[in-house]
């Protein structure tokens, strides 16, 4: 893999030329591509400006946008500090959904009593409201760390396991026959062959997953905590501080955001030959 | 070549590379038996090469399956180099007609793959695809990915891993179906080369009676479902064939003309 570099410089006819364009042109291309999203995230801000500059709404159930930044920098520590908390859940609970995901997953796929043992279960705790059992697990594991982190699990758990059950039998038969006649065993087909042919499917589960799990863990805040952005945003609908409210919300989104395009950024690191195969696809938001 | 001077050894000389003996499959679907190979008798000597063609579904593919040992006969006997074949075999080597390439692996890595499940010796693997590459006109293209080759240039790829371990025997499943004419041709004359200077068996299931008869030395043609064996016609051509030259010759031209007289009686008969 490392000579690739070296050697693949030199175009070969006949190889489709790779398109590795240099750094300049990078940021053109980036640009190019990121100005319409951004326009129209200016375009919502300006409106946002306008309705309350107009006043076309009471100042205390939307504040300006100004008010927002105001409140966003001078309590810049107070809310740095619960955004972490957030972060540190949603991660937490994101990390496990994605190990047991992935587990669970190999074993339904070996193991059809398995399967067909799991499949209504995780059905089932699936369909379960989140909402609706956070208070059980906030009565049963108290008002720490652990019930916010096990809703994020629960959420976030579903994408990973079908995601990856779908990439594990997606495998083309002939290469598992093909394995069988070079004398490989399971545990060197499923390495070198299952496990990588799946990526691309678990990795479309784990984006859907990650945004999933900042829900969780807010979901697992509002029902009782006394930290995380959740307990921001309860706290400050309580003393109908809308400032801070949409201050809250602002960071929240921009924790999914940024958890997804790093999922999107392991992505394109490990999985190169797939990203170039998607080629500039609109689903990649960088 | 070093398996093949061992084992079945040079006394067994012309003895059977591959021996299916009354062979039948049958599959067992929720309507219906349906028999895929029925009667199917064969001896395939060491070193020979051997086309097997037929219409759509007659049960090629099933009768290499059965060799490798992906598949079971419901009844009569398959050796493999003078052992019964019990489960899926290791010494072979298998094409399938699409490439089935790992898109992760470069070309050189998708053809390490095979010395990598074997774990053969990294020097005797490495410098063995460094030949193969070369025998296979693959050089230059040893760091491209499967995405960045063509149809030919990925089942060039297919055969260099297939052939990696210098198997005794080479099935190949409609290799060179899925390419375009001019790129079949040329993998045929490459083909012809390699067994040439490799000296294995080659089992080559085809749906072209031309590529049949260039590169074999007998043709089993196939009757419709069940598949039976209708007919092995003897290829009298000598094993280094030019092109041009051996589709002009007579030798030629009454093979392929008796295959088609057979398949089209197969055919006529439904």
């Amino acid at each position: 893999m490392v000579s690739q570099s070296t050697t693949s410089s030199v175009p070969v006819a006949g190889v489709a030329e790779r398109d590795r364009p240099g750094a300049g042109e990078q940021v053109l291309d980036a640009v190019a591509r990121s100005w319409r999203p951004v326009v129209l995230l200016l375009a919502c801000l300006v409106l946002w400006w306008v309705i309350t500059a107009a006043e076309l709404v009471e100042a205390y159930l939307v504040p300006s946008p100004a008010k927002t930044l105001q409140v966003m920098s001078d309590k810049a520590g107070y809310i740095w500090h619960h955004t972490w908390i957030t972060t540190y859940e949603t991660l937490l609970g994101f990390v496990i959904a994605a190990i047991v995901g992935v587990l669970a997953a190999v074993l339904m796929v070996y193991s059809s009593s398995i399967e067909r043992t799991l499949y209504p279960v995780l059905l089932f705790a699936q369909v379960i409201p989140k909402v609706a059992i956070a208070p059980l697990l906030v009565v049963w594991l108290g008002f720490g760390l652990a019930p916010k982190v096990v809703v994020a699990v629960l959420i976030a758990f579903f994408p990973v396991v079908i995601s990856m059950v779908t990439g594990l039998k997606a495998v083309d038969p002939e290469m598992i026959q093909l394995s069988a006649t070079m004398g490989a065993g399971p545990l060197q087909t499923f390495s070198k062959i299952r496990f990588p042919a799946s990526l691309p499917h678990l990795f479309s589960g784990l984006k859907v997953a990650v945004t999933l799990a900042v829900t969780g863990a807010v979901v697992g805040e509002f029902v009782g905590a006394n930290e995380g952005l959740g307990y921001v945003i309860q706290q400050a609908n309580g003393n109908l501080d809308t400032p801070m409210l949409f201050a809250g919300l602002l960071v929240m989104s921009l924790i999914g955001v940024v958890l997804f395009v790093l999922v999107e950024f392991a992505e394109k690191l490990l999985l190169p030959w797939h990203a170039s195969r998607r080629g500039a696809a609109v689903t990649t938001t960088y | 070549m070093v398996e093949r001077s061992e084992g079945t050894g040079k006394e067994a000389g012309r003895g059977g590379s591959v021996r299916l003996e009354d062979v039948a499959v049958r599959f067992r679907t929720k309507k219906k038996d349906v028999t895929a190979l029925r009667d199917v008798s064969l001896d395939v000597a060491e070193g020979e090469f051997v086309a097997i063609v037929g219409p759509s579904g007659c049960g090629k593919s099933t009768l290499l399956k059965l060799v490798a040992g992906l598949l079971k006969p419901s009844s009569g006997s398959v050796r493999l180099r003078e052992e019964p074949v019990t489960g899926p075999r290791n010494d072979i080597g298998y094409v399938f007609q699409r490439a089935a390439l790992l898109e992760w692996r470069s070309a050189r890595r998708n053809i390490l793959l095979q010395a990598e499940m074997r774990r053969m010796p990294a020097d005797r693997s490495r410098r063995r695809t460094a030949d193969l590459i070369a025998m296979t006109g693959l050089a230059g293209f040893e760091d491209a990915y499967p995405h960045e080759l063509s149809g030919g240039m990925q089942q060039r790829v297919a055969l260099c891993r297939a052939l990696l371990h210098e198997p005794p025997v080479l099935l190949m499943d409609e290799p060179f179906g899925a390419l375009d004419a001019l790129t079949r041709e040329q993998l045929n004359i490459e083909l012809n080369r390699i067994w040439r200077e490799t000296r294995t068996t080659v089992l080559l299931v085809t749906h072209s009676i031309a590529e049949a008869a260039y590169l074999a030395n007998r043709i089993v043609v196939m009757t419709d479902r069940p598949g039976t064996i209708a007919e092995v016609i003897d290829v009298d051509l000598p094993d280094e064939r030019d092109y041009a030259t051996t589709m002009a010759r007579p030798e030629f031209a009454r093979a392929t003309g008796r295959i088609r007289d057979l398949l089209g009686a197969a055919s006529a008969a439904d």
